[in-house]
């Protein structure tokens, strides 16, 4: 069974769709980058799989149960409790586009606070991980150091570090770079691809071509709320076999 | 002029507003903290996603802002045993109490309400993310960070309470403007027993200034003045 299960997921916002039948398997140590043009839905997907976003039909599998939900006896989705919602949370990490900092912690602490508060993990070893992870995404040193005391480059490694400390067995990463300054995507990619080298499952929303050529397992296109494309990198970008794809990527040339 | 010093300082050396003064105390801080309470319960119930409870709310705060405040204390006090055929009967202290609680309460509920609002709605989204549950959301990481902008008009809040906790003279509550005049309708001595009355009160608040301004001091202390980090987002 795959990590990730996707089945037949619809989403609308009011009237408007916006996932039409989303199908998608991400096994354990896969790099999933998805790619897309706005409103294509990867984000809402992406959102949808920690339960950010509620779901309308379909259903989605993470690590064999069922996210958000408990399954009627007809098969129609029944809401489960904030509770067990959020012990599932727990285990997936998610990174934003815009970092999400606590503002009112410094670096170690908001690394520290769901281990401490959510895990319960003792304070001490809780700051001791913290302050590992935070070196290993190259921010030893700036453990005291508030979000807005931070670059943006700096702030996106510190959310890395943060869910990295919940150790989580899904990533995922809505555009997480779409928000920085040019020259600082690069330290944050670096650190995304070293974390796919150690074997974490990745679902990353990007508009970084490169990125996803080199680092991922499988590139996906979503265009219209459907998963168009779905290939290994080396095909999807040489050989794309939807027309959708081939405009896409003509365009980011 | 007529201006007698000596009533003034034995009125205001004397024992006679202690008592009244505590009285002062304890029903502004009564007062207060059901207030932060109410106004606490109020902005959760006016940010729910039930539209009935958000509809209780709108009339709550639409009552207990629009009508006058000693209109509300006449009505705990005089009218409700009228309208109950006795079966509530406050005594003042307690009428008194309910009565600024709950007209204190709409305004905090607007306080707390701003102040959640400050605050970024992906630090919320974040704190899920994580796992947390909805209150240890809000505990650990929204309400820290609204207290920032809640806590400075919670402070005027208090301050004005103080002063308002006066109006309980009309159910004779016995606080220091109530027994200021009982005083003068024995001796007639407006100007000097006012003066002192004004004495303690300007005492008191300026106790309670100095009291709100250490807490603001340790609220926003180690943060940004500035909102966090205001970039352009892109819609995925």
């Amino acid at each position: 069974m795959a990590l990730v299960e996707i089945r037949a997921l619809h989403k609308r916002f009011g009237a408007v769709g916006v996932l039409h039948g989303i199908d998608l398997d991400v096994s354990a140590g896969q790099v999933v980058c998805m790619l897309g043009s706005s409103g294509s839905g990867k984000t809402t997907l992406l959102r949808c799989i920690n339960h950010l976003e509620t779901i309308d039909s379909g259903s989605i599998h993470v690590g064999g149960e069922l996210v958000g939900y408990r399954m009627g006896r007809d098969g129609h989705l029944i809401a489960q409790t904030d509770r067990a919602t959020s012990a599932q949370r727990a285990r997936i990490g998610m990174v934003f586009q815009r970092f999400n900092l606590f503002g009112h912690l410094d670096a170690i602490s908001n690394v520290c606070e769901a281990p401490v508060h959510v895990r319960k993990v003792p304070i001490a070893q809780a700051r001791a991980q913290a302050a590992e992870l935070l070196e290993a995404v190259g921010l030893a040193g700036k453990e005291h150091h508030y979000p807005h005391q931070l670059s943006g480059g700096q702030q996106q490694r510190v959310a890395i570090a943060r869910a990295l400390a919940m150790e989580p067995r899904l990533m995922l990463f809505d555009e997480p770079t779409s928000a920085l300054d040019p020259e600082l995507v690069g330290e944050v990619l670096e650190t995304m691809r070293a974390l796919a080298s150690k074997g974490m499952t990745m679902i990353i929303v990007t508009h970084e071509m490169n990125f996803a050529r080199e680092v991922a397992d499988r590139v996906i296109m979503m265009d219209g709320g459907k998963v168009v494309e779905d290939a290994p990198p080396a095909q999807f970008f040489s050989a794309p076999s939807h027309a959708r794809t081939q405009a896409f990527l003509a365009r980011m040339r | 002029m007529n201006f007698d010093l000596n009533v003034v300082l034995t009125t205001l050396f004397s024992t006679v507003f202690l008592m009244p003064a505590l009285t002062t105390i304890g029903v502004t801080f009564a007062a207060m903290v059901i207030a932060i309470a109410v106004g606490f319960l109020g902005a959760l119930a006016a940010g729910s996603r039930f539209p009935a409870l958000r509809m209780v709310v709108q009339f709550y705060l639409m009552v207990f802002r629009g009508v006058p405040i000693l209109v509300q204390i006449v009505f705990w006090y005089n009218a409700l045993p009228i309208l109950t055929n006795n079966a509530i009967n406050l005594p003042p202290l307690a009428a008194g109490i309910i009565a600024l609680s709950l007209a204190e309460g709409a305004y905090m509920t607007e306080i707390f309400r701003s102040g959640f609002a400050s605050v970024d709605h992906g630090q919320r989204e974040a704190a899920r993310a994580l796992g947390m549950t909805g209150a240890l959301a809000m505990r650990r990481i929204v309400l820290p960070q609204a207290l920032k902008v809640i806590v400075p008009p919670m402070g005027n809040q208090f301050i004005a309470m103080l002063k308002t906790s006066s109006l309980l003279f009309v159910i004779a509550v016995p606080e220091i403007f109530a027994i200021g005049t009982d005083i003068t309708s024995h001796n007639f001595k407006y100007f000097e027993v006012l003066l002192v009355v004004s004495i303690w009160y300007l005492l008191l608040s300026a106790l309670l200034s100095l009291g709100i301004r250490l807490i603001e001091k340790r609220i926003t202390r180690g943060q940004s003045a500035v909102p966090l980090c205001v970039v352009p987002v892109k819609a995925g």
